[in-house]
């Protein structure tokens, strides 16, 4: 065994000079972050970059703790151990400058709401407690659900929306929070091929914009038509950087083991080289 | 309506106003937040805490016992929230432990104890005592402007209004938090809103209208407030602002159609004496509610729940 | 109260304590099945929606001009209203959009304040002085008559029967409604006789335990036993001893003493059980789980330290750096001792045998057991780590692609 440790496929992709620093420049940055259910580490030991003005995909089996790795950092769930900064400062002190997007399915939708009332949440840091909505807010409300085509169901009650429409209007509400960094929990899980493009299309409307998305992503056919960035994920980090040089073969595969046959790991590769 | 209505039954009618919307005001959020059953556990250790206020203090009097009774309420919160997170259990059973435990212990001390010469009893605590709480020194319409006769009003009265304001004040103050906290935790939490801190408050809330309530129309009203008018309500309308003002409104007729029926309803059937009013309420706010459930315009589930999602 | 406990206080005193028992185990056993289908609480909306039910069944026996007392008509009328609590509770959540809480919640609420507006009737019509029908909310075997604790004694009898029955379909549907569905079972008439069951114990125990507490006896000793075993044959049963033993313990402790009501003192025995059963229960307790979970939070820390030190990071948080400064592996400053060095060099060589591991076993039950704490001895023979280790012998051998 030799002491100096050559870059096996963990590795060292992307990997900036010195992982521990905190990157001021980075939209976000996790070190150290370990989140447990129990016994088990559903998140163990993780430190990940995303940079700003850039679109990147958290990539990983199901259970690899896609959506924990999110949760965690943005302090929805409690975190074992790590640290989180948003633009080189505490998660806690930029809260300002983060949209949410949870998933879908996390919420009653038979809540008493209407989709107008959903987008306004968006709002509510801003306004606080008891500070008026503006006419300039309703407005800016009522654009973002322009945005994102909904904007003849403002006054539709949220019960009567399709999944797709669920999560335009979340998308919406994340727009109203007028944010520089996009959090979004698998935004194009179980929506329409219509609704998935006018997703798509916002984001990289955002990412011109000079906004940062971090979306956590299943469908590898789309990883490299939508992102620039890609963090692999199977409760340790696999691999982190740019699309072209690590969503390959090895990567998913050492992210998803034996799960992926190796037939449709070769046609994603190829189908990506094309891209 | 002449001065006997002043006399004996305006105030019992307002008291019953105020204390069913003060439960009713918490009740629309915990039943969207499928807590709707808390009510019923608070309402069960209101006894513990007054019999163990009054073997403290040894007095019967009103402000110890709302103390003791809010205290109990603290603590039963706290012990579910412990049972259900240390052994891992449903928050329904957690509850079910935690109240018939507690309520047990109240009603042992208070076998154990001689408070045979004091009004302090189960029945007492179940059923209340609303049809007593008259204003004897009322002549009339006019005295509501004399104040020798206003500081006559039972005590329940003030107590009561204060607490119905601060609900309302507190569910104005606080609305958008309530909201966003119910309807999606998490991104509440994403905000910076203090979910965890909102879902106690809450309970905090619904605990203070139910122990100030309990003390002047008994237990029973709390628990069918706390469900009943907001329930109703929620197969009215499909805003939550609506459904408040909804429960509100039922919350209101209940009271006052509720004593009503119990006051003047018997005679109507050639009896002579008056039945338990808390009870007439509860079952009022039940009959709006069956009506609701029969015919409210919006009471059929549409939404795709949490459960059946993909 | 030895006396009590040994059957020697009477023969209505032996009489309901042995009813007080079976009742208890029955209880406990078809307790665990609500418990399980996560509906505790509609037993207490059960329990409460007897009360209208003895109220009405007095008023109709003396306006026929019987003894209004009659325990036997009472049972029945309690068990009319609390079938039709159930019903209600039933049909408000499979046709309106109201959730199950808010359904039990108005049920029992509703109903308890119909039974105490007939409690009041009751009170004043002339037969009702001496009714005592207050005695139904508490519980009270004070003064009971012989027949009072033959309907208690056989009530527990045929309640356990019943339970004994039934243990098969039940145990299927509370642990795996949608397995039971699809092998033919009829989910909804089992929840059905679930519920007869709950409510068939409700009304026997109403006498000895009194409404408000009888839901007690259905809740407790299933929460309890559930401490003590994962598996639902076995909860069923234990559950069933812990509601045995805190009803004849209880009956038999309030026989000894007039001013120990039966009802409290049954649930407070269940209760106490069930405090000893959150502590102490070996897995699921809290004392077990409590240290479970400082060693879990100790290793990862210490796992995550040593890890720091093998890239040659510094170790950012103060308890991970306490850990390993007091095994000696890191100087307070944090830099690594001798023995922290070869510590983390062990880790870091772990580490690279895992990333050989997972290229060769391209497996995800084998390496999805990657999760930085589980020591890769657990998962591949000695052989196959001398295999890794080879592999990563020479520098150039593996990953050059």
């Amino acid at each position: 065994m030799t002491p100096s440790s050559r870059p096996a496929i963990a590795a060292d992709h992307g990997r900036p000079a010195r992982p521990d620093a905190i990157p001021a420049e980075a939209a976000l940055a996790v070190r150290g972050l370990t989140v447990s259910y129990g016994e088990k580490p559903a998140v163990f030991s993780v430190d990940a970059t995303f940079p700003a003005q850039s679109m990147s995909a958290i990539i990983g089996p199901n259970g690899a703790g896609k959506s924990t790795l999110l949760k965690a950092a943005l302090g929805v769930i409690p975190r074992l151990s790590g640290e989180v900064h948003v633009f080189g400062r505490p998660v806690k002190e930029a809260r300002e400058r983060i949209a949410y997007v949870p998933q879908r399915a996390s919420v009653d939708w038979d809540f008493p709401a209407t989709v107008m009332d959903v987008v306004q949440m968006g709002l509510y840091r801003r306004v606080g407690l008891l500070g008026r909505l503006s006419g300039r807010m309703t407005r800016a409300a009522r654009d973002c659900l322009d945005r994102v085509g909904m904007a003849d169901f403002g006054h539709r009650q949220i019960g009567q929306l399709s999944g797709g429409q669920q999560q335009r209007v979340f998308l919406a509400r994340a727009l109203a929070q007028d944010a520089d960094l996009y959090l979004l929990d698998e935004p194009f899980a179980g929506v329409d091929a219509a609704t998935e493009r006018a997703i798509i299309d916002v984001l990289k409307a955002l990412e011109a914009e000079g906004r940062t998305v971090v979306a956590v992503h299943h469908d590898l056919s789309t990883v490299r038509a939508y992102f620039d960035h890609v963090f692999l994920i199977n409760v340790r980090r696999i691999a982190e950087g740019p699309v072209e040089t690590t969503f390959t073969t090895e990567a998913l595969q050492a992210t998803y083991g034996g799960r992926l046959a190796a037939a449709h790991l070769d046609e994603l590769a190829v189908a990506g080289g094309r891209a | 309506m002449g001065p006997e209505f002043v006399q004996f039954s305006l105030t019992p009618i307002l008291i019953g106003i105020f204390a069913s919307v003060a439960c009713a005001l918490p009740g629309n959020f915990l039943i969207l937040r499928r807590q709707a059953l808390i009510g019923d556990a608070i309402s069960h250790v209101v006894l513990p805490g007054i019999v163990v206020a009054f073997l403290v203090t040894g007095v019967v009097a009103a402000i110890p016992m709302l103390l003791g009774a809010a205290a109990a309420a603290v603590v039963a919160v706290v012990l579910i929230e412990a049972v259900k997170r240390l052994g891992s259990i449903e928050p329904g059973a957690a509850m079910g432990v935690v109240f018939t435990t507690m309520f047990a212990a109240g009603v042992l001390i208070l076998e154990q104890t001689d408070t045979s010469d004091v009004h302090l009893d189960v029945q007492h605590a179940l059923m209340g005592n609303l049809e007593t709480l008259v204003w004897f020194r009322a002549t009339g319409w006019e005295s509501l402007l004399d104040p020798a006769a206003l500081a006559t009003v039972p005590d329940e009265l003030p107590r009561m209004a204060v607490v119905c304001a601060l609900l309302v004040a507190c569910t104005v103050v606080f609305w958008r938090w309530l909201k966003i906290a119910t309807f999606d935790e998490g991104f509440a939490r994403a905000l910076g809103i203090p979910a965890s801190a909102v879902g106690f408050g809450l309970v905090i809330a619904a605990a203070v209208a139910a122990v100030t309530a309990f003390d002047a129309v008994g237990s029973i009203i709390v628990i069918a407030m706390f469900v009943c008018p907001p329930a109703a309500a929620r197969l009215m309308t499909n805003r939550l602002a609506h459904q408040v003002w909804w429960s509100v409104g039922f919350a209101t007729l209940s009271a006052v159609l509720g004593y009503v029926f119990a006051g003047y309803g018997p005679l109507w059937f050639g009896a002579e004496n008056a039945v338990s009013a808390a009870g007439m309420i509860a079952a009022v706010s039940g009959a709006i509610l069956g009506l609701a459930c029969l015919f409210g315009p919006h009471r059929s589930r549409v939404g795709v729940g949490r459960q059946e999602a993909p | 109260m030895l006396d009590a406990l040994l059957l020697q206080a009477g023969y209505n005193a032996a009489l309901v304590a042995i009813g007080a028992a079976l009742l208890g185990f029955a209880a406990g056993a078809s307790g665990t099945f609500m418990f399980l289908r996560k509906r505790a609480l509609v037993s207490d909306a059960v329990a409460h929606a007897t009360l209208p039910g003895v109220g009405l069944a007095f008023i109709v026996m003396v306006s026929l001009g019987g003894d209004g007392r009659n325990l036997a008509g009472l049972l029945l009328g309690s068990a009319v209203t609390a079938w039709i609590g159930l019903l209600v509770i039933e049909w408000m959540t499979r046709r309106t959009r109201l959730a199950e809480d808010a359904a039990i919640g108005a049920v029992l609420g509703v109903f308890f304040g119909i039974g105490i507006v007939l409690l009041t009737v009751v009170q004043t019509m002339s037969a009702g002085r001496q009714a005592g029908l207050e005695s139904f909310l508490l519980g009270s075997t004070a003064g009971m008559l012989l027949q009072d604790a033959v309907v208690i004694a056989v009530g527990g009898s045929l309640a356990v029967l019943a339970t004994w029955l039934m243990r098969r379909p039940m145990t299927l549907v509370a642990f795996d409604s949608e397995y039971a569905a699809a092998a033919g079972y009829d989910v909804r008439r089992i929840d059905l006789l679930m519920m007869a069951l709950v409510m068939a114990i409700t009304v026997i125990g109403l006498k000895l335990v009194g409404l408000i507490l009888i839901v007690a006896l259905l809740i407790i000793p299933p929460v309890a036993a559930r401490f003590w075993s994962e598996r639902a044959g076995r909860v069923i049963w234990i559950a069933g001893g812990v509601g045995g033993a805190a009803g004849y313990l209880g009956a038999a402790m309030s026989a000894s003493a007039p001013a120990l009501p039966t009802g409290p003192i049954i649930v407070l025995v269940a209760a106490a059980i069930f405090v000893l059963s959150l502590l102490f229960a070996p897995v699921r307790g809290v004392l077990a789980a409590l240290l479970r979970h400082r060693r879990f939070q100790r290793r990862v820390h210490r796992r995550q330290g040593l890890l720091a030190l093998a890239a040659h990071h510094p170790i950012r948080e103060a308890y991970t750096l306490r850990l390993l400064a007091r095994e000696g592996l890191v100087r307070p400053d944090g830099v690594p001792t001798e023995a922290g060095r070869a510590q983390a060099a062990k880790v870091a060589r772990d580490e690279r045998r895992w990333e050989v591991a997972r290229e060769i076993h391209q497996d995800a039950g084998l390496t999805g057991r990657y999760d930085g704490l589980t020591p890769i001895e657990e998962v591949f023979t000695p052989d196959e780590i001398a295999e890794f280790d080879r592999r990563l012998g020479p520098p150039v051998a593996v990953g050059a692609r």
